[in-house]
């Protein structure tokens, strides 16, 4: 972010005047102010996924609460078993496949729209506000209506594809077998979300400072050069906060997916989450699928952490 | 101001830019036009084959998303007296009498009180930890930030069993303290990562001065830093409320008839014979309704909010 | 005016709210969410009014009955006093202590399980199946059968066409075979200026939808379960030459004669689908059949109902549905609980359910010489009920369900590897389950 000469100042200012001001020490304001929320965390998070870690050692099956609940031999069989199933694999390829592609596109859809709507034009503000309506829906909404949307002789998407191209409606099936299922997902998450990476391209447009541009054009900079030297390195850090948190629901995505298709037509849309949902709920293997949660959980964490690492030497420049 | 700036986009860019602004909001408001439009059919026209466009408006579908309707024989149907009222003249319109409301109001509120209670909650606690962050040397400040976000990584789906269990014992299953507690722990995450960026952009020598001039650092927070983040707050707080608002998987596994929301509910609600789709289409457009009004009433604090630093200087 | 009436309805509906809490001794009754369950609403009010019991009722939708209700009853949750649970749940509900094991209550009351059709009982109450172990009360009938446009196949120009192109008339297929003729006729013929499409069946992926369709059709061609001699013993039998020819035939019926696009099909999508006109028959559950009646496009004698055709040797089932009403363990108004199943079990009682939608399974209502003619579908109705085939109701029904819907909708829909190959695999898996369970 761009440090202005008065951040320098304020954080130039010696920490110990604020330790002269009477009242409570900082330290104890900060531990204050932050222990609610690392308390509630610990609560709801924490204890469900430590619980969540101990069981996905174990044989337990939740729809049969009167068996022993056992340790599993060898005690890292449950992962051992998912790791090495095909499945597993192939689930998140197709997970990695919807998430790549939202994202690609969000991003691309997302920033251009910023970017135009950064030109101020008349009625700017009225437009921005009737772009985020699709993310206010509940994405069980979303998931429902658009299965009828794309429904071929009911829904009004292949009529709308057959008056523009001239395709026939009966001749293809958004949701059915012909590939077409992946990527009609990925429409559906970009239609709904791509108002939010909006949304934060816009608040990291509008904080780069006018006089930064006026320098570059007494510089004779073009404005190609100031696009790719000023416009995009300093939407940089906005832009890729708004990736972290798409990518993170994403990789989760659960709701609106299973309302679409269920998973098919086979398993080419069978995202990791509502393989996990089949294996928590409907086959009740407890243990095995504590074991799957914690590996979804523990490669989200993983790229997650890399990726803030990177996030934050953006930020830093 | 008015003079010629070098920032300021020439006419033509902005005409092209605002066209094709015009072009994509049509686009991207087409499938909600079209929930909007179902919701204003009768139950034929809704699935009719090919759809329709142009159809005749009728509120069946807001009827019959207030009422539960049963179908009596067509023989004891006509030994009713007539119908009293709008709604029973419409129910009987579809061969229904209505038997009683349905519960959709209940939900509906159920969703007020949990939506807004989780998000008062999560920009109350959020606004302090995002403060302190912000302004205090944090030991180990980073990696908390980073298990903030962390808890936000697991799939709802995983952690369902063990927090239906521990609600249980607690006694929080199926309350409305339950669910805002829930929500608030999913939300506190994005909270607290979009509130720090807003206050790391307020002028620590506001507080600096507010200090020296006697302030306790409680009233330096109150009074000079909450007005200044107030416009990061509400743009959070529309965050947190859609989510909030519209979260499915927990409330459909966690509650029930006491503290049940209406999302599980809409998209399955049933008529006579299959699914009703136009009480589905009124559902999901009542519902949008508050979220929308709560958007547009922080409108103006969500532009600002997202262009402070711009103004900041 | 208009706002008057409205706001009038709006305070009524205030004062229904208020009422709820007013009495104390209330029941809860939990059942999936659709038409049945308003009618047994408006049937309840009666056994309010006499017994001075409050019933509140849980009604979660089909997609998540089975997660809600059965995560309910697992963590021995106290929601429900009473269960209208789905007909497979009964072996877990049993072996877990779910439910209240009702001989007793059925003894002292005098409630007969010869008073209910056989069928039923054997689906819904009895767990191990066919041993005299009640866990429930026959409540609602239901089965898998045909639903065909009587008004299609009634017009001259396509009974001519018809004739002309298999030489024989257009009636009612009365074996699967001749259900293909007529779903292949159709398929992509111009009806009042709209094509339609032949047939409209189960192929959902994500609950039990294609197992239920695939068995239906399964059955009649030759398939079981396991070894009647031999309890989980499916090799020769899961995978017979007669199963494998069903599940080609289903396949083949998929290939051939569905609507564009219906790769997730199941209950609510195959009425939409029948009642907007793209299908001549449509199979379904016959809780959908009243619907029809009383739909402007199919109601009104438009439609024609059949019972589940024969397969290729004559032989005739048809897959169940249904549910029985049972008393959960944890009850803490277990005589309350008690009593609505007494009051439910009665005569005049189940004669009002089913004048209301509700199919009952009591003898004395449905062998009523009135019954057959009481409603278009109440004849095929009773045929089929005959004729039932269930699912497996163990424990682990979940599992194996989930096993088949993997390997049926990957070889009939996704059109991965062969029938057999796909019957072999779920062999394969049912076994690991019932390894699991110890019962092999």
């Amino acid at each position: 972010m761009v440090t202005s000469p008065i951040d320098r100042l304020a954080r130039a200012t010696p920490p110990s005047l604020a330790r002269k001001v009477r009242g409570l020490s900082d330290r104890t304001i900060a531990w204050i102010f932050v222990a609610p929320t690392i308390l509630l965390l610990l609560a709801i998070n924490i204890f469900p996924l430590i619980w969540t870690v101990y069981l996905s050692f174990t044989n337990y099956a939740a729809n049969k609460p009167n068996r022993e609940i056992e340790w599993v031999e060898p005690i890292y069989r449950n992962y051992a078993r998912i790791l090495t199933d095909e499945g597993t694999w192939s689930n998140m390829q197709t997970t990695a496949h919807f998430l790549i592609w939202t994202i690609i596109l969000q991003v691309i859809i997302g920033f251009t729209l910023a970017w135009l709507i950064n030109r101020k034009f008349k009625g700017n503000d009225l437009l921005t506000t009737l772009l985020v309506v699709p993310m206010m829906l509940s994405p069980a909404v979303v998931g429902n209506f658009w299965t009828f949307l794309y429904q071929p002789q009911i829904g009004v998407v292949n009529y709308i594809v057959e008056f523009f191209t001239g395709i026939p409606a009966a001749s293809f099936s958004m949701l059915g077998p012909g590939g077409l299922a992946p990527w009609s997902i990925i429409i559906v998450d970009t239609w709904m979300w791509t108002p939010f990476v909006m949304l934060i391209c816009l608040a990291g447009l509008r904080s780069i400072p006018d006089y930064i541009y006026e320098a570059a054009e007494v510089d004779r900079a073009s404005k190609w050069r100031q696009f790719w030297t000023i416009t995009v390195p300093m939407v940089l850090p906005f832009l890729m906060l708004a990736v972290l948190f798409r990518g993170i629901e994403n990789f989760k995505m659960f709701d609106m997916v299973n309302l679409l298709t269920g998973g098919g037509p086979g398993d080419e849309t069978l995202l990791t989450s509502i393989d996990l949902k089949r294996e928590a709920f409907e086959k009740w293997r407890t243990g095995y699928s504590s074991a799957y949660a914690i590996i979804l959980f523990v490669t989200v964490f993983g790229l997650a952490s890399i990726y803030v690492k990177a996030l934050n030497k953006v930020k830093e420049r | 101001m008015g003079t010629y700036s070098v920032t300021e986009p020439s006419k033509a860019s902005k005409w092209v830019a605002g066209l094709l602004v015009v072009a994509y909001t049509i686009i991207t408001l087409l499938p909600l036009m079209w929930i909007i439009s179902t919701s204003f059919k009768t139950g034929p026209d809704s699935i009719s084959y090919p759809p329709k466009v142009f159809f005749e408006p009728t509120v069946e579908g807001y009827v019959n998303l207030f009422t539960t309707r049963t179908r009596p024989a067509v023989s004891e149907l006509d030994t009713l007296p007539p119908p009293d009222g709008l709604f029973e003249e419409i129910a009987r319109r579809q061969g229904t009498i209505i038997t009683g409301p349905s519960r959709f109001g209940e939900r509906f509120l159920n969703s007020v009180i949990i939506g807004f209670g989780s998000t008062a909650l999560s920009i109350f606690l959020g606004t302090l930890a995002a403060y302190a962050f912000s302004r205090f040397k944090v030991p180990l400040k980073d990696d908390l930030l980073f298990f903030i976000l962390s808890t936000r990584m697991m799939p709802p789906i995983a952690v369902a069993i063990p927090i239906y269990l521990m609600y249980r014992q607690l006694g929080l299953s199926d309350t409305h303290v339950g669910m805002i507690l829930l929500y608030t722990g999913v939300n506190i995450s994005l909270a607290v990562w979009l509130l720090k960026g807003f206050i790391d952009e307020i002028p620590r020598e506001y507080e600096e001065a507010a200090l020296i001039d006697g302030y306790t650092r409680f009233q330096a927070f109150r009074k000079v830093v909450l007005p200044q983040a107030a416009t990061g707050i509400a743009s959070t707080a529309i965050f947190c409320l859609i989510f909030a608002w519209n979260e499915y998987a927990f409330a459909v596994l966690l509650t029930s008839g006491n503290a049940q929301t209406a999302p599980p509910f809409i998209p399955t609600i049933i008529g006579v014979g299959g699914q009703d789709w136009p009480a589905v289409a009124a559902g999901a457009t009542l519902f949008l309704l508050p979220v929308m009004i709560f958007t547009i009433l922080l409108r103006k604090h969500l532009l600002r909010g997202i262009t402070f630093g711009a103004v900041r200087k | 005016m208009k706002r008057m009436t409205l706001a009038a309805s709006a305070a009524t509906a205030l004062i229904w709210a208020t009422q709820a809490s007013a009495q104390d001794k209330e029941l809860t009754l939990c059942w999936a969410a659709w038409d049945p369950a308003n009618a047994l609403v408006e049937l309840s009010k009666d056994f309010e009014a006499q017994s001075g019991t409050k019933m509140n009722f849980e009604f979660v939708p089909w997609p998540n009955f089975a997660d809600r209700m059965l995560n309910e009853l697992n963590s021995g949750g106290q929601l429900c006093d009473l269960m209208i649970g789905d007909s497979q749940w009964i072996g877990g509900a049993a072996e877990n202590g779910w439910y209240v094991k009702l001989n007793d209550f059925f003894d002292k009351e005098g409630i007969s399980m010869d008073a209910f059709v056989p069928a039923t009982v054997t689906g819904y109450s009895e767990w191990p199946k066919g041993t005299p172990n009640y866990w429930s009360l026959p409540a609602f009938g239901d089965v898998v059968g045909w639903t065909y446009r009587k008004d299609w196949f009634e017009r001259p120009e396509i009974q001519t066409a018809f004739k002309e192109k298999y030489g024989r008339d257009l009636t009612p297929p009365a074996t699967f075979a001749e259900l293909k003729d007529v779903a292949e006729f159709f398929q992509g013929r111009d009806i009042d200026g709209k094509t339609v499409y032949g047939a409209s069946i189960y192929t959902e992926r994500g609950s039990e939808g294609i197992t239920m369709g695939a068995m239906d059709v399964l059955h009649s061609f030759g398939f079981k379960y396991d070894n009647p001699e031999k309890p989980y013993d499916m090799e020769g039998f899961v995978n017979s030459d007669g199963a494998i020819a069903g599940l080609e035939f289903y396949k083949s019926l998929y290939d051939c004669c569905v609507a564009p696009g219906t790769s997730n099909t199941y209950m609510g999508e195959g009425i939409d689908a029948y009642k907007s006109g793209q299908v001549a028959m449509q199979m379904n559950f016959a809780f959908t059949w009243p619907g029809f009646e009383v739909d402007p496009n199919v109601g009104g004698g438009k439609t024609g109902y059949l019972v589940n055709p024969k397969g290729p040797n004559g032989e005739q089932y048809a897959q169940l549905g249904g549910q029985g009403i049972s008393v959960v363990a944890n009850t803490d108004n277990m005589d309350g609980a008690l009593a609505y199943v007494k009051w439910f079990a009665q005569q005049d009682v189940q004669q009002k359910w089913w004048s209301m939608g509700g199919f009952s399974c009591l003898k004395a209502v449905v062998e009523d010489p009135s019954f057959a003619t009481s409603q278009p579908y109440a004849q095929t109705f009773l045929d089929s009920m005959a004729i039932v085939k269930d699912f497996w109701a163990e424990p682990s029904y979940a599992s194996l369900l989930q096993a088949s819907q993997a390997r049926v909708h990957d070889y009939v829909v996704a059109g991965n590897g062969t029938a057999k190959e796909a019957l072999d695999g779920m062999i394969a898996d049912w076994t690991e389950v019932f390894m699991d369970d110890g019962k092999l």
